[in-house]
């Protein structure tokens, strides 16, 4: 590989691979797992060494197929688009391992089918963190949208009705977008969004940059289903196949968040976008806040994990739009880290769901009585999952919340200080009432030893690995500011 | 002497963390999971005791575990005050797993090794709690504590153990995370530190006094382990846990983390100058007296033995954040001194009250008159653990009592005074009869007249031990005495 375009290999092996998993699952299911595995493991090792290599010299731009901007396409690696590509790649790596197992045992004999869409799936997530060209990201929210579609739709029972919704909610808010790019593209004639920035402030038309700049906000709003345009997101994710949400519930929201801090800083400027408006800002944090809180609420009155789990995704998406739209350095640091974290402690709470599914087939609270004597190590790491949602220290959830919280005190915002307060009460109540009841639901008799009944080792794995990382990340969250996140963050903080 | 680097303040913390493993492994034999107890807990008391004395020459020891947050490390730092806390809990911890070994085992109790773990868990974020260098750090152990003795709370794992359990979490996590959080955040985001310094990091923030009023009490009533009424519910509710388990984590462990870490924040953020320059010592003086009163009026109400032991702690407790909170140097070295004298004393009452039930399975104080006429050595150490916390000479009680009093009189808040005494007599009305009608009451029950011996010798053993201590403490308080004056000045 050349090292100039490792980046691209990143995204390519799993595009590539997916069509030779679909021809040769065909031949043979065995092939399926070393494609998926390998592949991913590959863009996983690149991935790291692209971080590596930006960490050492910074980042830079591509062109592809040598077409220069602002005609071709261009790519753009920083140290932003970098964390995401290391993190996309090492949580698919991890989902792909376990969902092996689970999609073995939910669709038996469609597994190369699941998994051509899983990888195309990956490859589209990792072009959207990678694209500088507004337009192209559109195409490729698309790929990942109809992926997604597709995965869902495999689920049982009311899963394509669920699935039905979500392209429904979904293309209205790929409309949106590609209308904010239309009105953009009028305005200045170019789709690069380097190009854009540059010629935006010499024009005027304040209301059609405006009306863009609203469209394709509302767009990825819908997208990352922040309240109250979440409505399509439980469904879909708690209905789909098990395999399905292990990849689509860690990564889709964080990657649309990605997608509205590209948007917003690489576009438009931090004068437009928080000083010339200010009411506009302010507004959106306390609409961030009301999403905590509601999302959060409406989590109580849930009785089963997964779909728990959901609402739970659904507040944690109002932490990060809150905390970019802070507008200060810590409250952005304590959004992006907070992608990191939140896909990780997504993961490994799905990872555990799918394991305890695959035992006992229902995640209803009812049936998770007595659940840690039968499966000790991953009651164990969904713990420590649990943990790290409510926020206690050393977890990952804690340090990223603690720049969140600061944040909101610099900037004064006090209503999303209470917002994230209340969030981890209520976690807090949520993941409790589990613990009471997979540990001490049962009379206090000297009970005999129940049956261990744990998950295949392909499960426990990925499971016991990302419930480690939450607590390395967290004791690392110093450097991991430090040498990466706070170079992230757009300048002019 | 200036601090120096090393290992040996992790390893008093992690020995126990990491002893939870072998607990865990050895879950089918009983004999060989408790003597790694034991010698985990050997182990940790002799790591404390080897720190002591340059500790007490004046030196220090520090560690950085991560660089988490700018300007705020994980890290662990051995100073007076730390090692004061550390001593009293890693002493009284030993002579706990002996008890527990006793209790456990007579009453054939179920899930012994989880109750083992837990216990190992707990007493590391005690330590930690101790031997934080800043509040980020004591409010990860905090956390920890807080965590670990959950399944010690719902052990019983009927439905008042559980409910009482999520009382517990909803109360001290609750506050934890709604008041300590955003109080230490607001330090931060106004001082960039959290570390603890003689003096106060807050002093010359620039903070308006109605800022620092509201963070304090964001404290008081954040660190709910304190039992600051009113958020005091959860202690009384805890009581349905195994007694060793009352003994230490609601006698020691986890109240006095709770008031040690008020403590910490009223002395080394805030700093006693700070606070006498913006007049805020009444607000905490309020609180405490209110607590105090209260809770030593509902003690005298209380049948539940184990429930009245658990209301004259939550009063007790406040005697030591009423000492701080009058900011004299003689008030806050008997606030300081009284978490030690307390711990002897309180842990001897529980152990007391542990081995009536092993012995008689009685839980009623009504239910135990002549009682004492069978067990006589639990009953004297009762009387020993009495008489120390209503603070009557010749009992350890007496000193940190007796500083508080000189501390109310040099601050001229004669009001303390009427506080202090009153509830010296309320104490002394809610324990006395107790031990007297144990020994000259009619008996309540026949049975009393004969079967009844004394709990087992892993029972016996500890209460002598401890109830021993704290007649010792009265005669040679120096340790501790040092080491609170220590902790207050450089």
């Amino acid at each position: 590989m050349s090292a100039s375009n490792l980046h691209v290999y990143v995204m390519a092996v799993p595009l590539l691979t997916a069509f030779f998993v679909n021809l040769l699952g065909r031949v043979s299911n065995s092939w399926v797992a070393p494609l998926v595995c390998g592949s991913l493991s590959i863009s996983s090792v690149a991935a790291l060494v692209l971080m590596g290599r930006v960490i050492a010299s910074g980042g830079f731009s591509y062109t592809v197929g040598n077409w220069t901007p602002p005609f071709g396409i261009e790519l753009v690696v920083d140290h932003l688009s970098a964390l995401m590509l290391v993190l996309i790649s090492v949580v698919a790596l991890f989902a792909s391992i376990s969902a092996l197992k689970s999609v073995e045992q939910e669709l038996p004999g469609r597994e190369h089918l699941f998994f051509t869409l899983f990888l195309i799936l990956v490859a589209g997530l990792m072009g959207l963190v990678l694209t500088g060209d507004a337009f192209n990201l559109y195409v490729l929210l698309e790929i990942t949208s109809i992926t997604t579609y597709g995965l869902i739709a495999m689920g049982k029972g009311r899963a394509p009705l669920a699935s039905f919704n979500y392209i429904i909610m979904g293309s209205i808010g790929a409309c949106f977008y590609l209308l904010g790019v239309g009105y953009l593209y009028l305005m200045t004639g170019t789709l690069n969004m380097a190009d854009i920035a540059r010629i935006l402030p010499t024009i005027d038309g304040a209301a059609a940059v405006a009306t863009a700049f609203a469209f394709m906000l509302v767009g990825l709003w819908v997208k990352m289903a922040l309240f109250p345009l979440h409505g399509w997101l439980p469904n879909a994710y708690s209905l789909a196949p098990t395999g399905a949400s292990l990849i689509v519930a860690p990564l889709m929201t964080k990657v649309s968040i990605y997608l509205m801090i590209r948007v917003m800083f690489s576009i438009f400027s931090i004068d437009y976008l928080f000083l010339q408006h200010p009411q506009v800002q302010s507004g959106i944090v306390w609409v961030a806040a009301l999403a905590i809180v509601s999302a959060s609420a409406l989590a109580l009155a849930q009785k089963d994990l997964k779909r728990m789990l959901t609402y739970i995704i659904i507040a944690e998406v109002g932490y990060m739009v809150g905390g970019v739209w802070l507008a200060n350095g810590t409250g952005m640091t304590g959004a992006v880290l907070h992608i990191v974290n939140d896909a990780l402690m997504t993961l490994c709470l799905f990872l555990a769901a799918a394991a305890i599914y695959y035992r006992s087939g229902s995640l209803e609270f009812n049936s998770l009585q007595g659940i840690y004597r039968k499966m000790p190590i991953t009651m164990a790491a969904f713990t420590v999952g649990a943990f790290a949602m409510i926020g206690v220290p050393p977890t990952a959830g804690f340090f990223s919340k603690w720049y969140l919280i600061l944040g909101g005190i610099e900037a004064g915002h006090w209503e999303y200080v209470v917002a994230l307060l209340f969030s981890s009460l209520v976690n807090a109540v949520l993941f409790f009432r589990i613990i009471e009841i997979g540990y001490f639901y049962k009379d206090g008799e000297h009970h005999g030893h129940e049956t261990l009944n744990e998950a295949p080792l392909l499960m426990q794995a990925p499971l016991v690995i990302s419930a480690v990382a939450l607590i390395v990340i967290g004791l690392g969250s110093g450097p991991l500011v430090e040498t990466i996140i706070k170079l992230a963050v757009p300048v002019g903080f | 002497m200036s601090d120096q680097i090393s290992i040996w303040p992790l390893a008093a913390v992690l020995i126990s963390l990491i002893g939870a493993i072998p607990i865990l492994l050895s879950d089918r034999r009983p004999n060989l999971r408790e003597s790694w107890t034991m010698l985990i807990a050997f182990g940790k008391v002799i790591i404390v005791a080897s720190m002591l004395p340059s500790v007490l020459a004046g030196g220090g020891f520090e560690f950085v575990i991560a660089e988490v947050i700018p300007g705020v490390p994980l890290a662990l730092r051995v100073d007076a005050m730390g090692m004061f806390f550390a001593l009293v809990a890693s002493i009284l911890w030993f002579f706990t797993s002996l008890y527990s070994i006793g209790y456990m085992r007579a009453l054939n109790e179920h899930a012994q090794t989880r109750y083992y773990a837990s216990f190992a868990v707990a007493i590391s974020a005690t330590l930690g709690v101790a031997f934080s260098a800043n509040l980020l750090t004591l409010y990860l152990f905090y956390e920890m504590l807080s965590l670990s003795t959950y399944p010690l709370v719902t052990h019983e794992q009927n439905a008042e153990a559980r409910k009482s359990g999520r009382k517990y979490l909803t109360y001290i996590l609750g506050t934890s995370i709604a008041l300590a959080l955003p109080a230490m955040l607001i330090v931060y985001s106004l001082t960039g530190t959290l570390d603890f310094k003689i003096g106060g990091v807050l002093a010359g923030s620039g903070a308006s006094p109605q800022l620092l009023a509201l963070v304090l009490v964001l404290f008081l009533f954040g660190f709910a382990k304190s039992g600051l009424m009113p958020f005091h519910g959860w202690l009384p509710a805890a009581m349905v846990a195994p007694t060793p388990v009352s003994a230490f984590l609601h006698g020691v462990a986890v109240v006095k983390v709770g008031v040690f870490s008020i403590l910490r924040v009223i002395f080394h953020i805030f700093g006693p100058e700070q606070l006498l320059a913006v007049n805020l010592g009444w607000v905490i003086c309020t609180l405490a007296s209110t607590t105090i009163l209260v809770a030593s009026l509902v003690a005298l109400t209380q049948d539940n033995l184990k429930r009245r032991l658990a209301y004259s702690t939550i009063g007790q407790l406040s005697y030591m954040i009423l000492g701080a909170g009058m900011l004299s140097a003689a008030g806050m070295t008997g606030g300081l001194l009284h978490i030690a004298m307390h711990a002897f004393g309180k842990i001897t009452l529980f152990f007391c009250a542990g081995a009536i039930y092993v012995a008689a399975g009685k839980k009623y104080i009504s239910h135990m008159d002549g009682l004492g006429r069978r067990m006589p050595i639990t009953y004297l150490a009762f009387m020993f653990g009495a008489i120390s916390i209503i603070g009557m000479p010749p009992l350890g009680g007496f000193i940190s009592k007796w500083n508080l009093v000189i501390g109310a009189v040099n601050s001229d808040q004669l009001i303390l005074l009427v506080v202090l005494l009153t509830s010296s007599l309320l104490n002394a009305a809610y324990f006395l009869p107790f031990v007297y009608r144990g020994f000259f009451a009619k008996a309540s029950d026949p049975v009393f007249e004969e079967g009844i011996k004394e709990a087992p010798m892993f029972c016996l053993v500890p209460l002598s031990v401890t109830a021993f201590a704290s007649l010792a403490l009265f005669f040679y308080p120096d340790i501790f005495l040092r080491l609170a004056q220590m902790a207050l000045s450089n």
